[in-house]
């Protein structure tokens, strides 16, 4: 792939070759138009440059550090490193993009930051982010998420963001973003809409992926630093797709890297029970954005499952979609049981208790290790553990109790 | 003719009814159509329901969930529609959101809507840039309108190439919002009317969100070709069903 893969995709029209795009109403469209180019025009202004730089460093603690996992790597074969992503402020990647998100928003003169979430992970990073920049935070939350994740919503209160509860559909991730999109269609002047990961219309992809490679642009260096190479095999989970465009963004240029995206395999690979998008969905339109996108006969998005509330989107990144066509990427899956058991292994064997989300990269990492020995394998920690922890503890119980 | 070029050329104050396929029930959809029909309203646009449509309210999501739920499809839809140009003469717009018809696929179903007597079709989120380049010589070739929406935010110049490139009528999103029944028609809404009519442009026009009763649709009526009720519509028959009688009472109570 050429050196100027960046310059190149998206297009100007935000298309990752056939995918991506920005398939939304008139009403929309002016508007990202508009956040399209002042994108384009602020965030490579000096001033917007060594801002963020600064917060990076000082309030979000980065450059996070690249580990080795001894223990793990002694056990399973090859040479397993991890990007501690899961020590980035807030406990997860998700605030590399909403910082940048919400410092576009202060430079565009917004005064209230609208998002959608599903585990909560991108409510809280996202309400710290109005916190750090004096705007005002509104997260739209299906109800049964609410229940379900009650530690995040409490999290996103304190932060002083408001919670609006989705009662319709189904009550989870996709509605969400349906009534986000709506809040925000009704006040576009002095709101944004600030998207959980690399989806949406155009310009969310490419923003949020730019704010992400942050990743990437630390772990190739830091990589290289501790063993004078690059790493044989990346890997990363893939939900919506943004930490692994993050780290992805950085190898794609080498091709003796071999990337590896896992999607979640959630209880079977029957429809309804995993989130396998790129696996097993084909191309289509949700929110916004063309991808591949599992959907049921009439082509309505699909009912989609994964132990980790933070996968379970039926769509996926464009630009993960383009580089699945070009290969470039492998993607492949891991199931529940797989995940949880990796989520032991690494808490036991590291003293790291992995999100599950994360956890879907590990056990990739571990499969890979048992069969290439002489491997090394540099996986994205996407976030930490501490909000699953009830779920796993009630629903799956200790490996010496019979899990 | 096309029918609705003949509508257009025909007649003045257009009262045009948006309302979701098999909904409330899903036999509904061939039954209200007669109803507006013997009610004398002038065109019809039937909504093919999705279940994340970006550019509706609360009442359209409502009944397009409703209306999937009863098993709605796109496939069911035209085998509903079989047989309806043996009575019905109004134009017949299908309106729904891009994915379904894309997954159905494009020329499938525009053949589709050639053979039951569709004369146009709305995709507000299939963007006009992507129609251009991947679409309209099928739509050409299958002689079926594709309508596009504009908004107060929409520039002059894309208006006219707007005009330019579609065939039908050009739909008015009234206001930077989504579709919902309102009260009044604000001076802001009427100079974005004055200054659309002022391109002076080929299609007709027709003013939407925000129309569902006899001020709104008068003040409509002023400002373009006539007006769509959608929002106002539905909620009618969310309270009172396919009941052919009450929906002949609320097309003359806009009209009154
Ligand atoms: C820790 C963590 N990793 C991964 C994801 C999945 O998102 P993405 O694929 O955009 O990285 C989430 C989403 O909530 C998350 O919280």
């Amino acid at each position: 792939m050429a050196n100027n893969y960046f310059k190149e995709y998206p297009n100007k029209d935000g298309f990752f070759n056939e995918y991506g795009g920005a398939f939304i109403p008139p009403v929309l469209e002016e508007e990202m138009r508009k956040i399209t180019d002042a994108y384009y025009a602020i965030s490579k202004s000096h001033n917007f440059i060594s801002e963020l730089r600064s917060i990076r460093k000082h309030y979000q603690g980065r450059p996070t550090p690249v580990y080795y996992c001894n223990r793990l790597s002694e056990k399973y074969g090859g040479r397993i490193y991890l990007k501690r992503e899961d020590l980035n402020h807030t406990g997860a990647h998700k605030l590399n993009h909403c910082m940048g998100e919400a410092l576009l928003a202060k430079h565009l003169g917004k005064k209230k930051l609208i998002a959608e979430t599903g585990a909560g992970q991108h409510g809280v990073a996202l309400a710290t982010a109005a916190a750090y920049f004096g705007l005002e935070c509104e997260i739209h939350m299906g109800e049964v998420d609410i229940i379900k994740e009650h530690p995040n919503v409490v999290r996103m209160k304190i932060l002083g963001a408001n919670v609006v509860p989705v009662t319709h559909g189904l009550k989870t991730l996709k509605e969400a973003v349906d009534s986000a999109f709506e809040a925000y269609m009704k006040d576009p002047i002095n709101s944004i809409y600030c998207i959980g990961s690399v989806v949406g219309p155009h310009p969310f992809p490419m923003m949020v992926r730019d704010f992400q490679r942050i990743i990437g642009i630390e772990a190739k260096d830091q990589f290289f630093e501790m063993t004078g190479e690059l790493p044989d095999k990346v890997v990363a989970c893939v939900g919506g797709g943004s930490n692994a465009m993050g780290i992805f963004s950085a190898f794609l240029d080498d091709e003796e890297c071999e990337l590896f995206g896992v999607e979640p395999g959630g209880r079977s690979l029957n429809y309804g029970e995993h989130a396998a998008t790129m696996t097993l969905g084909k191309p289509g339109i949700i929110h916004g954005f063309k991808c591949y996108l599992l959907q049921d006969e009439k082509g309505e998005p699909g009912a989609v499952y994964s132990v980790a509330s933070g996968l379970d989107y039926p769509g996926v990144g464009p630009e993960h979609s383009m580089l699945k066509d070009l290969k470039k990427v492998n993607y492949t899956v891991v199931n529940d049981q797989e995940t949880i058991d990796a989520f032991y292994e690494l808490s036991r064997l590291e003293g790291i208790i992995p999100a599950l989300e994360s956890a879907h990269a590990v056990a990739y990492a571990i499969k890979l290790a048992q069969e290439n020995p002489k491997t090394s394998i540099l996986v994205n920690l996407s976030g930490r553990g501490d909000k699953d922890i009830d779920f796993v503890m009630e629903k799956y119980g200790l490996p010496e109790d019979g899990n | 003719m096309n029918k609705l070029k003949e509508l257009f050329l025909s007649k003045k104050n257009i009262l045009s009814i948006y309302y979701t396929a098999g909904y409330p029930n899903l036999g509904d959809t061939v039954p209200v159509l007669d109803a507006l029909q013997s009610g004398g309203a002038d065109l019809v646009e039937i909504g093919m329901p999705f279940s994340d449509p970006l550019a509706d309210g609360q009442t359209i999501q409502l009944s397009s969930h409703k209306a999937l739920e009863n098993g709605m499809s796109i496939k069911l839809l035209f085998e509903q529609l079989a047989d309806m140009r043996k009575t019905i003469d109004l134009p017949v717009v299908l309106m729904g959101y891009f994915n379904p018809v894309f997954h159905f696929g494009v020329e499938k179903f525009l053949a589709k809507c050639k053979e039951v007597g569709v004369d146009g079709v709305i995709i507000p989120d299939l963007p006009f840039d992507e129609y251009c380049t991947s679409y309209k010589p099928m739509f050409e070739a299958y002689k079926i309108s594709n309508i596009f929406l504009i908004t107060p935010q929409t520039s002059d110049e894309r208006i006219r190439l707007i005009d330019k490139n579609s065939t039908g009528f050009i739909y008015m999103v009234s206001s930077a919002s989504v579709t919902g029944a309102k009260a009044n028609v604000s001076d802001q809404q009427v100079d974005y009317f004055k200054r659309v009519e002022r391109l002076n442009l080929k299609n007709p026009r027709l003013i939407g969100f925000g129309i569902g009763n006899h001020d709104t649709f008068i003040k409509a009526c002023d400002n373009a070709h006539g007006a769509i009720i959608g929002s106002a519509f539905v909620n009618l028959l969310t309270q009172e069903g396919a009941s052919k009688e009450k929906i002949g009472t609320f097309l003359k109570d806009v009209r009154a």
